[in-house]
C-alpha cells in the first residue's frame, strides 16, 4: 500500500498500467467472463454438433458405400481430372502438332416436358478439345495441354490450377487452329497458329520430375452445365448437366520418339454397379482424321464439403462477445466509474486504446482454442461420417482458424468502439450486429441475388468472414462463386481488412468523443 | 387499466428517441426494400424471385429498429431505476406490462402499416421497371394483401416478443442481444444442418423463418409452412416470452 503511493507518477502511470487496471475491470465482472467462456463453448457445441449431423455415403448399385477420397492434384488440392485421351508413349524429348478443325457437342437443359430428356447442340464455355503431355493415365498425375475451349480460345493450362489464354475467338473449318506443344526434359511449352507456319508461343510449364516415359496426345472433355436454383428452406441447390465435346484433328504430326500405337483411354469415367460406363466418352480414326468426344473437366474441385463449414457456428458467439464488448465500455457510463478510470487515466484516448486492446487480445485469446477445436474436431466428425471434405493445404488451415480468431477481437473491438461513440448499450449492441452479424445472415440466407450479396460482404465488417473460405474461386472454372455456396467476394486479408477499417474510422471519433465531451 | 394506459403512454411519449426510431423504422423498410428490388431483374418468362418477399425485403432489417423500441420501454426503467416508482404507483404488476404491451403494439402497428404501405408501393415501381409482371405486383390481390397485412402483424408480434424477453432479461444490451439472436441465427443455423428432416424443423421453429412465411406468394408448396401457420409460430414465441415476462415481473423484486 505505502509502496503504491510513495512513487506517484505524473499522468496517472505508463500504458501498461492502464492495461492492468482494464484487465482487473474485466476479470471482475463474473457475467462477463462467464458470457466469453459461453461464447466460445456454443462455437464449439454448435460446430461439433453440426458436423455430426452431416453424413454422407455414395450408392453403388442397391448399397451405400463410403464416398472415395478425391482426387488430389500435383499441387494437394482436390481436382476433377476425367477425360477422354487417344494417346501414345513418348520417351525423351518430343512433341505433338495438330490441326483442330472443328469442335461441337451436346448439352443437356433442364427437362421443359418432364421425363423427356432435353439435350440442345452447343459447347459449354469451359469445354476442352486439345493436346496434351501427361505423366500416366493415373488420375491427378502432372500435365500440361495447349486446348481450345468453348467460349475463351486456345488456353495453355498445366497441374489443374495454371491457366494461360493464347488467342481468343472460335475455330471452324474455314479459320482451323494449330496448336502445338513440345517436351525438352521438365519444360514444357505451347504454341499455337492460324495457318500451321507462323507460330505463336503461349507460354511454358515446369513439370518437375516428369518421368523419361510420358504420354503424349489428343483429348476432349466438357465439365456439367451448371443451373442454380433456390431452395425451399433458403440457400441455393446447384444442379450440374450431362454436357460432352466433341474435337476433330487432323495434320497430327508427332516428334520424337513415340513409336507406340494409338491408345484410347476414359480417364475417369465413371463407372455404373452393373460395370457399364456411364456416359462414355469414345473417339475414332478415318484417313489420318481423329475424332476426339469426351464428358467431365481437367480443373480444381471447387464443390464438395470444405473444412471450413463447422465454423459456420461462429455467428453464434459472435453475438455474445457482442454484448459483452459493449457493456464492457458502457457498464463505466452507467455505474459513473468512467469518471474515476478518467481521473486516474487522464489521456483518454490512451485510456480508451487499452480498453480496446485488452477486450482484443482476450477475445482472441478464448476465439482461437474454439476456433481450433471447432475446425479440427468438427473436420475430423466430417470425414468419419463419410464426407469426403476437399484437402486444403496446412498453411491455409492456420489462416482459417487464426484467421477466424482475429474476426471475433475484431467484431469485439468494433462493438467496444461503437459503445464508446454511442453510449448506450442498446444502440451499440444493435448497431454492431446490424454491421457484422446481419449482414452476413441476409448475404447467405435470404432471397437476395447473388451481386447484391456480394456488395454487402464487400462493403460491410462482415467482409472479414471471407477469412474462413479455403477453397480459391478459379478464372478457368466455371462455378457459383455466390456467398450463398461458400464464396466470398473479397479474399481473406483483404476481407478482415474492411472490419479493420471500420474499427479505425469508429474508434477515432469515438476518441474525439471522449475529448471533448464531459464524461 | 386507463390510468395505466395513459401513464404508459406519457412516458413512452417522453422517451427520448422513439420519434427517431419509429422515423428510422419507415425509411429502413422503404429503403432497404426498394434496393433490394433494383437489384433484382426478371426475364419474360418469368423467374424464382418472390415479388411480395422482395417488395418487403425492408421488414427483415427494420425488425431490429422494432426490437430496439420494445426493448427500451421496459429496460429504460430498470437502468435508471424508474421501474420502482412505476411499481409503487401502480402495484398491479400484470397491467403495467400489459397496458406496455398495448402501447407498443399499437405504435408498432400505426408505423408499421406506414412503412408496409410505402415500400410495398415504392418497391412496385422499380420492380414493374425490372421487367415483373404487373399481375404478380397487384396491391389489391389477395396474396399480396395477406403478404402486406402479415407483415405489419409480423411487426407487431416482433414488438410483443422483444418486450416479453427484455422484461424477463431486464438488462438492455442482453436483452437486445437475445432478440436479435435469435432473430436472425436460426436462419444461419438451418444452413448448418445438412439433414433435410431437421433443416425443416428448425425452419419450423425459428421466429424469423416461420414468421416471415406470410410474405410468400409463390411457390407456397414448397414451404414447411402454410403463411399463417408460420406466422401463428412467431406468435407462439411472443406469447411465450410475454407470459414468462411477465411471470418473472411478478415474482422478482424489481
Amino acid at each position: 500500500m505505502s509502496a503504491a503511493f510513495s512513487r506517484p507518477r505524473a499522468g496517472g502511470g505508463g500504458f501498461g498500467q492502464l492495461l492492468r487496471a482494464e484487465w482487473i475491470k474485466f476479470k471482475s465482472v463474473r457475467g462477463w467472463v462467464a458470457a466469453m467462456a459461453a461464447a466460445a463453448l456454443v462455437a464449439v457445441l454448435l460446430g461439433v454438433l453440426s458436423a455430426s449431423g452431416d453424413h454422407a455415403s455414395c450408392s453403388s448399385g442397391p448399397v451405400e458405400v463410403a464416398c472415395p477420397p478425391p482426387v488430389v492434384g500435383p499441387g494437394g488440392e482436390a481436382v476433377d481430372d476425367k477425360f477422354y485421351f487417344v494417346h501414345r508413349p513418348l520417351a525423351g524429348d518430343g512433341g505433338i502438332t495438330v490441326r483442330l478443325t472443328s469442335m461441337t457437342g451436346q448439352i443437356r437443359k433442364p427437362d421443359v416436358t418432364p421425363g423427356q430428356r432435353n439435350v440442345v447442340a452447343g459447347v459449354v464455355p469451359w469445354a476442352k478439345a486439345g493436346v496434351m503431355i501427361k505423366e500416366s493415365v493415373e488420375q491427378g498425375s502432372a500435365y500440361a495441354a495447349v486446348m481450345m475451349t468453348g467460349e475463351h480460345g486456345v488456353r495453355m493450362q498445366h497441374n489443374f490450377t495454371h491457366d494461360v489464354a493464347g488467342r481468343p475467338g472460335g475455330v471452324s473449318r474455314e479459320s482451323p487452329r494449330w496448336l502445338r506443344l513440345t517436351r525438352s526434359g521438365d519444360i514444357l511449352t505451347g504454341y499455337e497458329s492460324a495457318d500451321g507456319t507462323t507460330w505463336t508461343q503461349i507460354g511454358t510449364a515446369t513439370l518437375a520430375g516428369l518421368p523419361q516415359t510420358v504420354q503424349i496426345g489428343m483429348f476432349a472433355t466438357s465439365p456439367g452445365d451448371l443451373t442454380v436454383t433456390r431452395g425451399d428452406v433458403g440457400g441455393s441447390v446447384a444442379a450440374v448437366r450431362f454436357t460432352e465435346a466433341t474435337g476433330e484433328f487432323d495434320q497430327v504430326d508427332l516428334q520424337g520418339d513415340a513409336s507406340g500405337a494409338w491408345r484410347d483411354d476414359d480417364i475417369g469415367v465413371t463407372v455404373a454397379p452393373d460395370g457399364s460406363e456411364h456416359h462414355p466418352g469414345r473417339a475414332g480414326q478415318s484417313g489420318g482424321v481423329f475424332s476426339v468426344t469426351g464428358v467431365g473437366d481437367i480443373a480444381p474441385t471447387i464443390e464438395g464439403p470444405t473444412p471450413e463449414r463447422p465454423l459456420s457456428s461462429a455467428l453464434t458467439g459472435l453475438i455474445l462477445v457482442i454484448v459483452v464488448a459493449v457493456m464492457f465500455i458502457t457498464a463505466e457510463y452507467r455505474h459513473g466509474l468512467i469518471r474515476t478510470t478518467l481521473l486516474a487515466g487522464p489521456r483518454r484516448g490512451r485510456t480508451l486504446a487499452a480498453k480496446a486492446l485488452v477486450l482484443g487480445v482476450v477475445t482472441f485469446a478464448v476465439a482461437l482454442p474454439a476456433t481450433a477445436i471447432t475446425f479440427t474436431v468438427g473436420g475430423r466428425i466430417l470425414r468419419d461420417n463419410g464426407n469426403a471434405v476437399l484437402p486444403v493445404s496446412l498453411l491455409t488451415q492456420v489462416r482459417v482458424v487464426v484467421g477466424m480468431a482475429a474476426l471475433f477481437a475484431l467484431a469485439g473491438v468494433l462493438a467496444l468502439a461503437l459503445g464508446a461513440l454511442l453510449r448506450r448499450s442498446v444502440a451499440a449492441v444493435v448497431t454492431a450486429i446490424a454491421l457484422i452479424v446481419v449482414p452476413h445472415v441476409i448475404a447467405t440466407t435470404s432471397v437476395l441475388p447473388d451481386s447484391a450479396a456480394q456488395w454487402l460482404l464487400r462493403l460491410t465488417p462482415a467482409a472479414g468472414f471471407a477469412v474462413r473460405q479455403s477453397i480459391p474461386q478459379y478464372a478457368h472454372v466455371l462455378g457459383h462463386y455466390a456467398p450463398i455456396a461458400g464464396f466470398y467476394p473479397l479474399s481473406p486479408w483483404a476481407g478482415l481488412a474492411v472490419p479493420a477499417g471500420y474499427i479505425a474510422l469508429i474508434l477515432g471519433l469515438a476518441v474525439l468523443r471522449l475529448r471533448r465531451r464531459d464524461a | 387499466m386507463r390510468e395505466h394506459l395513459h401513464a404508459e403512454w406519457t412516458k413512452l411519449r417522453t422517451l427520448a428517441g422513439v420519434g427517431w426510431l419509429l422515423l428510422a423504422m419507415v425509411v429502413l423498410t422503404v429503403a432497404v426494400s426498394v434496393a433490394a428490388s433494383a437489384v433484382v431483374s426478371c426475364a419474360p418468362q418469368g423467374c424464382g424471385h418472390d415479388p411480395a418477399k422482395i417488395s418487403l425485403f425492408g421488414v427483415q432489417v427494420s425488425q431490429a429498429v422494432v426490437a430496439v423500441l420494445a426493448v427500451l420501454v421496459i429496460t429504460d426503467e430498470y437502468g435508471t431505476g424508474m421501474i420502482r416508482l412505476t411499481l409503487t404507483a401502480m402495484p398491479h404488476r400484470t397491467g403495467v406490462l400489459a397496458a406496455k404491451a398495448i402501447i407498443v403494439a399499437g405504435l408498432t402497428l400505426i408505423t408499421g402499416s406506414v412503412a408496409v404501405l410505402a415500400s410495398a408501393l415504392a418497391a412496385r415501381g422499380v420492380l414493374l421497371g425490372n421487367g415483373f409482371a404487373a399481375g404478380t405486383l397487384n396491391l389489391i390481390s389477395g396474396p399480396m394483401v395477406r403478404a402486406a397485412v402479415g407483415s405489419v402483424l409480423y411487426l407487431a408480434l416482433i414488438a410483443m416478443f422483444s418486450l416479453g424477453i427484455a422484461t424477463a432479461v431486464r438488462d438492455s444490451a442482453t436483452a437486445i442481444g437475445v432478440v436479435l439472436g435469435l432473430l436472425y441465427l436460426f436462419p444461419a443455423l438451418i444452413l448448418m444442418i445438412a439433414d433435410d428432416g431437421w433443416q425443416r424443423l428448425l425452419w419450423r421453429l425459428s421466429p424469423m423463418n416461420a414468421g416471415l412465411a406470410v410474405q410468400a406468394t409463390t411457390d407456397l408448396a414448397g414451404l414447411p409452412l402454410s403463411p399463417w401457420a408460420g406466422l401463428s409460430v412467431l406468435a407462439a414465441w411472443a406469447t411465450a416470452a410475454l407470459l414468462g415476462g411477465g411471470l418473472l415481473l411478478r415474482m422478482r423484486d424489481a
